[in-house]
């Protein structure tokens, strides 16, 4: 053997621009598509409405499915289930804001957004308690099994939302949005619906909330090192259980405040409605790249987006428009735009 | 001679039908190399997994510093003290060279004294701190799985074939630092097919055949009889 230092430095060679641009391409698809909308959309106006309710929407979905790619990245767990969080979300913020109609009705920002953030900790309350049943009792018998976990998550799904017509019965309920978050504000002559931009805001912080939690903590950084390789997180002294257990729960909680967001973005619940959203976001989960927040949050946002656009510029085309970006999308990075590295 | 930091009493170990382990046996004394060697397939990878509670034995105890181990969790290892470096290295390559080596210290800050001699040993990591460790080459990849494992103290290091794939010079660098981590009192299992980087840095031998320890001894006695390698491990040893 010889003893003289190696050189381990790489030779790092300059790589062409476009080379250097391909990582970043994902996080430019928002902006260019909201350029492409602008060109195409013949009225400013409506590009503006019509931007912002895609992103208010593609941040509602986000908030539903970050918590499902986080629980498919870290555990390897299809969860067809995760639609009973959202209604189960909706049908206990919506009693809660019911219960709070005093509030609600009160032309008084305060006490509306007071009652909004009560009906959202009893929601996220609940689903995440309901997240932890779920867990101990369907999944992790089946931990390891694709087939096994669709079968008995579909399976508690339909338990879910059977549990939900015997709570709140079998009728729809409508709930209308708190007071002052009625109405819209024009702007550059264009409507923005203030619910609308709150949940942009709300998705927002949701989305910077969790980037900071997965990036700048220890908790973070055994999440991030988990989806990549739990076995390895384990042989350095970390309970992956727990950590699996408690990702399981927040996702749930997120499903949650999703929920009561749909609700008071459709002004109307039913019990299946978590089971219907599950379709966007499961295309969100894919196109995102499985495991990645960050490509969950483009993922959502290019939906909600293509969906509002489309729906505008062909409304027939609007009902394959999510379907045919998510093959365009796959057939352009197969692994999702922002993949995550699995250990083999 | 004083009490050995692990020991396996009859350990056998299944991977789904497979019997892999069939009664393993040996101990690792306290401070020093211990080399595990014998021919592929022996089940040398299985009995490190074994210990670090990767994979459970239906049968047999180990013990670690007079404690059964066997039956906990590898997050309960760990803690009881056992670094481990995996045959793969165990590289989380989306985070940064810093964030694989702050996970490894449970506190999250690791030890400044620790990180100079991590530093010394390996220089590149310290070029690479900020860099995502899935752009590191196999072999700072190797040095990085090698410091997350050091970067605290522990009682025993299980490591499995560090040299594999990697070109000499590589191989000289982690030599001279798992030589001077042993200089310092560390206890250390490794698996090696490298018998070269084996002799340079090992104490004891246990060798491993069809799941079953067939040979322990002092290093310097099968270094010294190319008839007893042969014969153990079916190989011709080069001689140095």
């Amino acid at each position: 053997m010889t003893d003289t230092a190696p050189t381990h430095a790489p030779k790092m060679t300059k790589l062409p621009l476009s080379e250097r641009l391909k990582p970043w391409l994902p996080v430019l698809l928002v902006p260019v598509l909201i350029v492409l909308g602008f060109a195409l959309i013949p009225s400013p106006s409506s590009w503006l409405t019509l931007t912002v309710s895609g992103l208010a929407m593609g941040m509602m979905i986000f908030v539903i499915a970050s918590g499902m790619t986080l629980v498919f990245g870290l555990m390897d767990v299809i969860n067809f289930g995760h639609g009973a969080f959202i209604s189960f979300g909706a049908f206990v913020g919506t009693t809660v804001l019911l219960a709070l109609a005093s509030m609600t009705g009160a032309p008084s920002l305060m006490l509306n957004l007071l009652a909004v953030a009560l009906a959202v900790l009893a929601a996220m309350a609940v689903t995440g308690a309901l997240g932890w049943g779920f867990e101990r009792v369907i999944v992790r018998p089946v931990y390891g099994s694709h087939l096994k976990q669709i079968l008995v998550t579909m399976g508690g799904l339909i338990v879910a939302e059977q549990l939900i017509y015997v709570i709140w019965g079998g009728q729809e309920i409508v709930i209308a949005r708190p007071e002052t978050l009625k109405g819209a504000i024009t702007f550059a002559g264009a409507a923005l619906e203030k619910y609308r931009l709150v949940a942009v805001g709300v998705g927002l912080i949701v989305f910077l909330s969790l980037r900071a939690v997965l990036r700048r903590t220890k908790l973070g950084l055994i999440v991030r090192a988990g989806v990549e390789n739990p076995e390895m997180v384990q042989a350095l002294g970390y309970n992956i259980t727990r950590v699996f257990v408690g990702v399981f729960v927040a996702g749930s909680a997120l499903a949650g405040l999703g929920g009561v967001m749909w609700a008071l973005y459709q002004e109307i619940i039913t019990a299946h409605m978590g089971n219907e959203i599950m379709i966007l976001v499961f295309i969100v989960v894919i196109i995102g790249g499985l495991g990645s927040v960050e490509g969950c949050f483009i993922g959502a946002l290019t939906v909600g987006l293509v969906q509002n656009y489309a729906a505008f510029l062909e409304p027939k085309l609007a009902l394959i428009s999510n379907i045919a970006l998510m093959v365009a999308i796959l057939m352009w990075r197969p692994m999702g735009m922002v993949p995550v590295v699995k250990a083999k | 001679m004083s009490d050995p930091i692990l020991r396996l009493t009859g350990v056998k170990t299944d991977i789904a039908q497979y019997h892999i382990l069939h009664g393993v046996d040996f101990e690792v004394p306290r401070g020093g190399v211990t080399m595990l060697l014998g021919r592929n397939g022996a089940g040398k990878t299985t009995t490190l997994r074994t210990i670090m509670g990767l994979w459970k034995p239906h049968a047999g105890e180990i013990r670690l510093d007079g404690a059964p181990i066997q039956g906990l969790s590898p997050a309960q290892i760990a803690r009881r003290g056992i670094g481990f470096v995996p045959e793969d290295m165990g590289i989380f390559s989306d985070l940064t060279v810093e964030e694989n080596i702050r996970l490894a210290a449970l506190d999250g800050h690791p030890i400044p004294e620790r990180l100079d001699w991590i530093f010394g040993a390996f220089p590149a990591l310290r070029t690479f701190w900020k860099s995502a460790a899935g752009t590191l080459s196999g072999g700072q990849k190797q040095m990085l799985s090698v410091a997350r494992a050091v970067v605290e103290d522990r009682e025993l290091y299980l490591i499995d074939e560090p040299s594999k794939g990697l070109a000499p010079a590589i191989v000289a660098t982690l030599a001279r630092a798992l030589k001077d981590l042993k200089n310092r009192g560390a206890s250390i299992l490794m698996v090696e097919q490298n018998f070269s980087l084996a002799r340079a840095l090992g104490d004891h031998v246990a060798v491993m055949d069809d799941g079953r320890i067939v040979w322990t001894g002092a290093m310097a006695e099968l270094a010294g009889d190319t008839g007893l390698q042969e014969r153990l491990m079916g190989l011709k040893m080069e001689q140095a």
